[in-house]
């Protein structure tokens, strides 16, 4: 299960609120190809609900979400 | 890869109330970034959003009067509670901009840069004595009911803020 994600993009999202985080990996989604990773990085907790929500409203992926403190870190895939 | 239809979502933003504008613009952001079409259509109090900094609008007495009291851009927007003659608006600012929240200028930008289509009410434009200089150049058009319900017509929800 400790299979490594490959990441393509990375993005810092800390300290954005809504809706900047979920703006922001909309933007930069746009510069990886299909089927590339973004590693986003936010502190948001409103981001844990809403950039699910935004992947499946734009058919894209959250792979996994983990939590490091106060990091949320999600692994999105560009599925199209 | 296949360009598929956007969904449409429709705002008419008729306050003109600081907080109200903002989560107008929020929303607007927010639909524009899940890939939908923002038609945002501004009505009566709403203008002050598409208002250049600095214009004095009016033409007869009392449209030059209804200019200074309602005068200023979207930085001179009230909350629509605990305004207390502007003391409100900057206690407003200082909070959002202590916790990272966008102002209402940059919130217009982002949702400018995303490509959310303003579009100014030419009736409420006529009666408050707006005129479409004083107004910025990223409004598309100036348009009237019939124009906003056809955008409506075609949305999966509108709303009226």
């Amino acid at each position: 299960m400790t299979e490594e994600i490959k990441v393509d993009l990375e993005l810092d999202l800390k300290g954005l609120l809504c809706p900047l985080p979920m703006v922001r990996v909309s933007q930069n989604i746009k510069n990886i190809p299909v089927g590339g990773v973004i590693k986003a990085t936010a502190t948001d907790p409103g981001s844990l609900a809403d950039i699910p929500s935004w992947a499946r409203t734009t058919g894209n992926e959250v792979l996994k979400t983990e939590k490091e403190g106060k990091d949320i870190i999600f692994y999105v895939k560009r599925l199209k | 890869m296949a360009e598929e239809k956007k969904l449409e979502t429709t705002l008419i933003v008729f306050s003109g109330d600081m907080d109200k504008i903002m989560t107008s613009f929020l929303i607007a952001t927010g639909a524009a970034a899940s890939n939908m079409e923002v038609t945002m259509f501004f009505t009566f109090w709403g203008l002050r959003a598409l208002k250049k900094k600095n214009v004095r609008t009016g033409k007869s007495f009392m449209g030059k009067m209804m200019g200074i009291m309602e005068g200023g851009d979207i930085s001179k927007a009230s909350p629509s509670k605990y305004s207390m003659g502007g003391l409100g608006r900057w206690m407003f600012k200082k909070m959002m901009s202590a916790k990272g929240v966008p102002s209402l200028e940059e919130l217009r930008k982002l949702a400018i840069e995303l490509g959310v289509n303003f579009y100014a009410c030419q009736m409420s434009m006529d009666v408050l004595e707006i005129p479409r200089e004083s107004m910025i150049d990223e409004v598309k058009d100036v348009v009237g009911v019939a124009f906003m319900l056809e955008h409506s017509k075609n949305s999966f929800s509108t709303l009226y803020i």
